[in-house]
């Protein structure tokens, strides 16, 4: 990463710190807390299988709702506050304000996605005493959430370089709810027809696949994730967020900041 | 050699989403600063001179034309290492206080890791902001955020130095401070170019100003150059309250105080004037030149609406005065 880039990042990655996002650690602890303590008096056998859902599921939930909202104000909020004008007068070019911004947000959210995950083996603990081999499938499922705002963060850029911050999120939320449902739109676009199996089969592997990202279901029965797996979702959002930040940067580089 | 070309540069926004409206911002222009020289850039709002400067900055593209910053393309980063840019109203990141502020535009400008301390602390020391250094600029007044404007805009030693409305939001001090500090920055070899709606300001400062209106260059030169095609006036003192009546159907105003007449009419009606004194036998006391100034020629350049959205300093002073009362 060259140093311009580093610096933007580490710039974003300390407005989000003094903007109070990371607060939102403290609903997340409050509510492992509250989890665990109900989970151990009201269920018998399945507190584990609870505590991974919820907590997993929370993860992803608060993670999503930070990479949606900063993410669409990473370059709509420097346009609008002119505070974008004092760095690229400087010599740094737009592909290295919108990789920095990414790196920025990208970076902020593995944070706290780290002490998420603290807070979720926390709450494991409190309800089982110990940990078993099959736990650790935790960490997998925590690698492919972050995946997931990996291209959330990318999304939430494009639309953020030519979009309002009105319409920006409502498009990247759509697409997440969307990319969960990406492995029903394939199976659809496979039994239909013409025209539309074309269109189907166009908008399935246009949307992000976020069902092949999703395996908190599996990791909380205790089932193993396939390594094959990991490889092809990384592999995937690689390409695919690179792809959206291309496309993000090649509307930045023509857009004129009035 | 020229710091700065600007070679037919023409901008057209599009506005509008299903009716599609064109504005022309920017007329082709042309000019070109000097290296080392203070340009001052004037006109009324609306004028065109932020339009041209973001251009120049990189912020927006042009319709048509060109511009080159010593001798570089306007993309060129090696270009932009070198200038310096203050943009109208800054707003910067309230996150930070004023020390990481500057320390981050060092970064993204290059300056070396080892001087970015020293320079920092220099430019705040420039700028008299050093009490507030470590003070995030979410605090900070409107005066003290343009004060690190100019301060990340010197910071990393620019050649060039862009000010957009430097003297904005100051206090009278403040924009004695920034006066001294733009002489100061010709004075170690810069190229300082202003756009500014001060016209006294300008007029104290500039090597050479351009007068811009609706996005057309309306003028360019030295001050007394431009000023000197203004046709002048001349001031009359005479002896006693009687006015000859020649005088009076020249249109022009008296002003009667103790033993004395004053007056003040077009240099062409001298003559005319002073036929009529010598034939009522009045007693001339002087006839002085009146001093043309940059409002004069503003005003001829552009007529009067233009001036009403241009101040001199009397006005810019004033108005401060009220609102510290307030």
């Amino acid at each position: 990463m060259n140093n311009r880039i580093l610096h933007i990042a580490t710039n974003t990655f300390r407005e989000a710190v003094r903007d109070r996002v990371l607060y939102n650690l403290i609903a997340f602890a409050l509510l492992m807390s509250a989890a665990a303590v109900l989970v151990g008096q009201i269920s018998i056998q399945i507190e584990k299988l609870v505590v991974i859902n919820l907590g997993l599921t929370a993860v992803s939930l608060f993670g999503i709702v930070i990479a949606i909202f900063i993410g669409i104000g990473l370059v709509s909020k420097e346009i609008d506050k002119r505070t974008l004008y004092t760095v690229l007068s400087r010599p740094v070019r737009r592909w290295e304000f919108i990789a920095g911004k990414f790196f920025g947000l990208a970076g902020t959210l593995v944070v706290n996605t780290i002490f998420m995950g603290i807070g979720v083996f926390a709450a494991l603990a409190y309800v089982s005493h110990h940990f078993e081999s099959s736990d650790f499938g935790i960490l997998v499922a925590l690698y492919f959430i972050i995946l997931q705002f990996v291209v959330i963060t990318a999304l939430a850029l494009l639309f953020s370089s030519f979009s309002t911050p009105i319409f920006a999120p409502i498009f990247a939320f759509w697409l997440f709810v969307i990319g969960n449902f990406a492995q029903d739109l394939r199976t659809f676009a496979a039994m239909a027809h013409g025209t539309t199996r074309v269109l189907a089969t166009a908008a399935a592997y246009l949307v992000p696949n976020f069902s092949a990202l999703n395996v908190i279901s599996q990791v909380a029965h205790g089932e193993p994730v396939p390594h094959r797996l990991i490889l092809l979702n990384t592999a995937y959002v690689l390409v695919y967020s690179a792809a959206v930040l291309s496309g993000a940067v090649m509307i930045f580089e023509r857009r004129n900041l009035k | 050699m020229n710091a700065i070309e600007i070679l037919g540069l023409e901008k057209i926004y599009n506005a509008g989403f299903w009716r599609k409206r064109s504005k022309r911002a920017l007329r082709p222009l042309t000019l070109a600063v000097d290296d080392g020289e203070i340009f001052g850039f004037l006109g009324p709002n609306g004028a065109g001179k932020t339009t041209t400067l973001k251009i120049l900055m990189g912020l927006v593209f042009p319709t048509a034309g060109t511009a080159r910053i010593l001798g570089m393309e306007l993309d060129d980063p090696r270009m932009k290492a070198q200038i310096g840019f203050l943009p109208e109203q800054p707003y910067f990141y309230d996150h930070l206080t004023a020390r990481e502020l500057l320390k981050y535009y060092g970064q993204l400008s290059g300056v070396d890791p080892k001087q970015l301390s020293r320079k920092v602390d220099a430019a705040l020391e420039q700028v008299k902001l050093s009490n507030s250094a470590n003070l995030q600029l979410r605090k900070f007044s409107k005066g003290m955020l343009q004060r690190a404007g100019i301060a990340q805009a010197i910071l990393h030693d620019p050649k060039v130095v862009f000010l957009d409305e430097p003297m904005s939001g100051l206090d009278p001090m403040g924009r004695r401070e920034v006066r001294n500090l733009i002489e100061d920055l010709k004075a170690n070899g810069k190229t300082v170019f202003f756009s500014t709606h001060i016209l006294s300001d300008a007029e104290a400062l500039c090597d050479r100003v351009a007068i811009i209106n609706q996005g057309e260059l309306r003028g360019i030169g030295a001050v007394p150059e431009l000023t000197a095609s203004v046709h002048g006036k001349v001031e009359i003192v005479w002896q006693g309250a009687a006015v000859p009546t020649g005088i009076r159907s020249m249109g022009a105003q008296c002003h009667s105080a103790g033993d004395t007449t004053r007056l003040i009419l077009p240099e062409e009606n001298q003559d005319t004037a002073l036929e009529a004194l010598r034939r009522e036998r009045l007693r001339l006391i002087s006839v002085v030149p009146v001093r043309t100034s940059l409002e004069d020629y503003f005003v001829a350049q552009l007529g009067t609406a233009a001036k009403s959205e241009v101040v001199s300093s009397e006005l810019v002073t004033d108005g401060h005065n009220r609102l510290s009362k307030q």
